[in-house]
């Protein structure tokens, strides 16, 4: 997968399988800045992306995850908490971007 | 008439044994075990209300590892701290934001907020968790301008907005439970949402509803805050409809609510190392690099460091151990279990 960074450089990413975890954790775990800090509960929208590619790929979201986006002062039509998506095959060729931090 | 200049409802000052920089879990401990040791505190939190992330974040979540609670409510354990400590009768300064805090030549420090209020401590424990919580602010052209003329983030008097005509922006709970509380007292009041339905909760979404249909609040969904427009202060607000239409509202207050999220903050300016904004500190006294201010929970960092309410509290016990040395080098210290002294208040 491709993730954007916030001064817009990409960077593609091997997805590990076989271990539980989500997006938030990888991209923590990669250095990107993402503070992640409710742990993965969808409560505080530090790990805010933009699915540029293959959103459809993603799967449904939680009524948590929408209700955190709803609270936002920004969002776009393919925004998602990257905490609440479990890496997956799925990942392969999905491309995401960083959100602006308020 | 009383004004800041002769001394009424102007900036306060304080002294205290030690200045608390944060009103969450550790923070509030931390006048616990300090209480012990016969050290009178003070709190600082920029919230208007003491409990930190737990509060703010996840009051209604159990929290499974406090010993001796199997589980707990994370604003259950909030209430149980403020009881625990009012024997030690703490200071609050609430609402406030540390802005600078010095050393002064005697060893003593001061610690000013951003609304000028003072205090003098014999030390300084910063609990400040992932920093000041600051609110979310929309992505609008020139909104500093307008930030405290017209524009505010937080509702800490809702008098001051009587007879206003008042916009709120924003879907969540806090922006339809201020709409519902502000209707009573302003002159108009719009709600401005972004999505065409209300998450929040349900009797929220049904009062605004009823409101509406008796004419004491309007509901616009499907828009956003565009532009803020006025000449010194706040007079109009432009929304832009998500079809793209652009619509002007008479407002002289805008209250966009997108809810709170932490930033370190003026921390970092106070003259200590920090290390990925978090503070290191030796694990004997939980001291910083200046001699005398403390940090300790969320804050902090040392090899082995565990982001977790029950460290902080371990961290607290040890720092009020140190402050009280570093405050009183001449007085001797015993330990005293609390099943032997009780608590004595102060
Ligand atoms: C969703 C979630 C779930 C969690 N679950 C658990 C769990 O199950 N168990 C567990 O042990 N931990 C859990 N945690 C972590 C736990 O909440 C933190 O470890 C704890 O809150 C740290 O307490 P603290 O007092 O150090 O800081 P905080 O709770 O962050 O409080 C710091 C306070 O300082 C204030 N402040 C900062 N800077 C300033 C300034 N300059 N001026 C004025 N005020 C300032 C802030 O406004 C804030 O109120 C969880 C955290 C989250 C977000």
């Amino acid at each position: 997968m491709t993730v954007v960074d916030r001064q817009g450089a990409s960077r593609s990413l091997e997805v590990p399988l076989g271990i539980s975890l989500n997006l938030m954790e990888l991209l923590k775990a990669e250095g990107f800045p993402v503070e992640g800090l409710c742990g993965g509960m969808a409560m505080c929208a530090t790990c805010h992306i933009e699915v540029l590619e293959g959103l459809e790929k993603l799967g449904a979201q939680t009524e948590a995850e929408l209700n955190m986006l709803d609270t936002l002062p920004k969002v776009y039509p393919a925004s998602r908490l990257a905490c609440q998506i479990p890496l997956s095959p799925a990942l392969e060729g999905v491309v995401v971007r960083l959100a602006e931090t308020e | 008439m009383r004004s800041a200049e002769d001394g009424f409802g102007g900036p306060q000052s304080i002294t205290t044994d030690v200045c608390i920089i944060g009103a969450g879990p550790v923070g509030l401990f931390a006048v616990f075990e300090c209480g012990l040791l016969k050290l009178k505190c003070h709190l600082v939190d920029v919230l208007p209300r003491p409990g930190g992330q737990l509060s703010e974040i996840y009051p209604k979540k159990p929290i499974f590892d406090i010993p001796g609670y199997p589980s707990i409510l994370a604003q259950e354990l909030v209430d149980n701290l403020m009881v625990q400590i009012a024997p030690f009768k703490p200071g609050f300064t609430l609402g406030e934001r540390v802005e600078q805090l010095k050393k002064q030549p005697d060893g003593r420090f001061k610690i000013i907020t951003q609304k000028g209020t003072e205090i003098q401590a014999g030390a300084v424990a910063i609990a400040a968790g992932l920093g000041c919580f600051e609110p979310r602010k929309p992505d609008i052209p020139d909104i500093q301008i307008f930030e405290g003329k017209g524009l505010e983030y937080m509702v800490s008097d809702p008098e001051k907005f009587r007879d206003g005509d008042v916009v709120i922006a924003g879907g969540g709970d806090s922006a339809l439970d201020w709409a519902i509380q502000l209707s009573a007292v302003a002159h108009s009041l719009t709600l401005v949402h972004r999505s065409a339905t209300f998450r929040a909760a349900a009797h929220s979404v049904e009062t605004a509803r009823q409101l509406e249909s008796q004419g004491r609040m309007r509901i616009i969904v499907n828009a956003q805050l565009h532009k803020l427009l006025g000449n010194g202060h706040l007079e109009a607000v432009e929304i832009r409809h998500n079809d793209g239409r652009i619509e002007t509202l008479q407002a002289n207050v805008c209250l966009p609510l997108f809810g709170l999220s932490p930033k370190l903050g003026p921390i970092a300016h106070w003259g200590f190392d920090i290390q990925n904004n978090q503070i290191p500190v030796d694990t004997e006294k939980f001291q910083t690099s200046v001699p005398g201010i403390f940090a300790i929970g969320d804050i902090n960092t040392y090899p082995g460091k565990l982001k977790l309410i029950l460290c902080g509290f371990h961290e607290a016990a040890l720092m009020a151990q140190a402050a009280f040395k570093y405050i009183k080098p001449q007085e001797h210290l015993s330990f005293k279990y609390t099943t032997v002294t009780g608590i004595q208040g102060l």
